[in-house]
């Protein structure tokens, strides 16, 4: 098991390594982030043009930055911003941590919804409830993250106008300063993560919800289900025990592959709900064409999906006894 | 054997019609029928069949309907902040532009994005991934590892950040899209030409000395497309949905031109006074989406009948 994490991770590192490349040459060839500095009115003096140009190492040539700033990863330099007094290694740590607490929640959230509900489609087959439930799914399939996310952003308002209090919160991750006590802080806190949770999960259950139900219905129709119930089970005790362990299998692949359509669905809600997180650092990055930063963004986003992927491969030989990694 | 499949052809042109394309004479006969047998199968699927219906009304009235309406989608109009009614069916937003056109040019953008996606995610994806799949060896090994390459790109960030200093236009913005989509199309024709072309009658074109082109164009591709078109129909879907979410970030499709996304965009803080200019564009998103998604569901059911066994 280990030396398969290990010999995963050895594979893993020259596909982020070129894909780091890539994202690279893309930014700094797809703008200029001195066009502020040169757009002002009155135009700056060279030499402070030409001073931002050197702290931005737009002096070398484009490869050499490349180099600069992969050997500068090993010393814990992320490069300089656009902002000249941003460190980027301490504001994506902060970042991190906000977007991580969004994206952590809403997928259990997502999961326990989807397996909820796949496993009461399969079992109800053809049910009224099961094509309610189908057609939700493809419902939420098709609605656009930011739409829904100003719906309940929206739901949110109304209801804390209708008991006329504070309820949940539909701006920020947190209050500035936070309030005093630990338990109020996590009150805060936790009202401010309702309405973004809520919204992400609900556009990432859909399609795990199908997957479940399909895998689901391929386990109950079964030799070994079928024995199990002739054996005299209960039928609630095969399902749980026999059926539903088995077709777990194929939702933690999916959820993996999914983690970064995820992570896109909460640069979305980020921005709908003003969250400081990772998605908004980002969203500026690009906008000011802060390359170090983007970077900085692909970097993270990457290794948490690599380590996912690998810890789905890893849970993979733990729910299907057959399946050993030598 | 040309005698059992000889009464059937009179019954299979006219359904085809003179329009479609005339391919080689000892072809026409199957893959009519192969189509037939799709076909039928795709129009018992209900959903599939209503959704069909109501894409194509979409289409009618994006393209129909936006020319003949009396305000063009940029046109100010005096009435300001009104309601929906007769005049203006979405209602007019705060500068009087009237909704209806405006959704009606954001339906028109969404829908030719989909379809510049599919047209060039699909060609590029297929002859990729079928490639790959015949020659197999180093040169699978290197265009599916620069396609494996495009897959691990994190999507929303890159078409962001290429469509904040290149897009602006729709058909840039569907270049952009499409440029990430083709990877995924590549994926599953290779998967589907690799089962093919152990298969007998690719035999059969080698032994007659049938060229590598040939081979790939003539009898994999035609017999790889079912799988390909129904996986084209989910990401058709997504791109409509990337291309709206860069827009609502403001780096998609730009004013003076409009989206549905811009349109969700600029109505977001209005949801409370002026609620027509929020919900109608999401509609017309959810719509499209929902419909193509339906879509897909039915062919892949009429394309792959065992499957249905499982997944109903």
């Amino acid at each position: 098991m280990l030396a398969f994490a290990v010999r995963r991770i050895a594979v893993s590192l020259p596909i982020l390594l070129i894909s780091t490349f890539i994202v690279f040459m893309l930014a700094s060839l797809s703008g200029n982030p001195l066009s502020p500095l040169l757009t002002r009115n009155p135009p700056p003096p060279p030499e402070t043009i030409a001073l931002e140009a050197e702290r931005l190492r737009l002096d070398h040539p484009l490869l050499e930055r490349y180099w600069m700033w992969l050997t500068g990863l090993f010393r814990g330099d992320f490069g300089p911003s656009v902002q000249s007094n941003l460190n980027i290694g301490s504001e994506v740590a902060g970042r991190f941590m906000v977007t991580i607490r969004l994206i952590a929640v809403a997928m259990i959230l997502a999961l326990v919804l989807a397996v909820v509900i796949g496993v009461i489609s399969a079992v109800k087959q053809y049910s009224k409830t099961d094509y309610t439930a189908t057609f939700l799914g493809f419902l939420f399939l098709a609605m656009p993250a930011f739409w829904l996310a100003i719906l309940l952003k929206q739901a949110g308002i109304d209801f804390n106008n209708a008991v006329d209090e504070q309820v949940v919160y539909t701006i920020g991750d947190a209050s500035v300063p936070l309030p005093e006590g630990f338990g109020a802080q996590v009150a805060d806190i936790a009202g401010h993560m309702i309405l973004p949770t809520i919204s992400l999960a609900l556009i990432s259950y859909a399609a795990w919800s199908r997957y479940q139900r399909s895998a689901m219905l391929e386990v109950m129709n079964s030799d070994y289900v079928r024995l199990a119930r002739a054996k005299g089970l209960s039928r609630r005790r095969v399902m749980v025990k026999h059926a539903l362990r088995n077709a777990l299998i194929p939702l933690t692949t999916v959820t993996a592959l999914d983690l970064a359509s995820i992570i896109s669905g909460a640069v979305l809600t980020e921005a709908v709900f003003q969250w400081r997180g990772m998605g908004d650092l980002l969203l500026n990055a690009i906008h000011s064409d802060d390359v170090y930063v983007v970077m900085a963004w692909l970097l993270v986003t990457a290794t948490v999906v690599i380590v996912f992927n690998l810890l789905a491969d890893l849970l993979y030989a733990v729910l299907d006894p057959r399946i050993r990694y030598a | 054997m040309p005698e059992p499949v000889a009464p059937e052809t009179p019954v299979a042109a006219p359904e085809t019609g003179p329009g479609t394309r005339a391919p080689d004479r000892e072809f026409t006969i199957a893959e009519r029928s192969q189509f037939q047998l799709v076909l039928r199968r795709f129009m018992q699927h209900r959903l599939a069949v209503g959704s069909l219906v109501v894409l194509v009304l979409l289409v009618l009235l994006a393209y129909v309907g936006g020319a003949l309406w009396k305000y063009d989608f940029g046109q100010f109009t005096p009435d300001k902040s009104d309601a929906p009614s007769l005049d203006h069916p979405f209602g007019t937003d705060a500068a009087g532009k009237d909704q209806f056109a405006q959704v009606l040019r954001g339906t028109q953008i969404s829908l030719q994005i989909a379809v510049l996606v599919a047209l060039f995610s699909t060609v590029v994806g297929t002859v990729w991934g079928a490639v790959a799949g015949y020659f197999g060896g180093v040169v699978d090994t290197i265009l599916m590892r620069v396609s494996d390459l495009v897959l691990t790109l994190p999507l929303l960030a890159v078409a962001a950040m290429l469509a904040h200093n290149f897009g602006g236009s729709w058909w840039l913005i569907s270049v952009v899209i499409a440029g990430l989509y083709w990877a995924y199309v590549s994926r599953v024709a290779r998967g589907v030409v690799l089962s093919l072309r152990e298969k007998e009658f690719i035999e059969a074109a080698k032994a007659l000395g049938a060229s590598d082109a040939r081979i790939i164009f003539r009898h994999l591709v035609p017999n790889a497309l079912g799988s390909i078109i129904v996986n084209a129909t989910v990401l058709v879907a997504l791109a409509i949905l990337l291309e709206t979410s860069l827009s609502y970030l403001g780096f998609g499709v730009r004013p003076p031109d409009t989206s549905l996304g811009i349109l969700v965009s600029e109505a977001q803080t209005a949801l409370t006074t002026r609620p027509w200019l929020f919900y109608f564009p999401g509609l017309f998103i959810i719509l499209i989406a929902l419909t193509i998604n339906f879509i897909g569901d039915g062919l892949r059911d009429a394309l792959d009948p065992q499957q249905t066994k499982v997944r109903a």
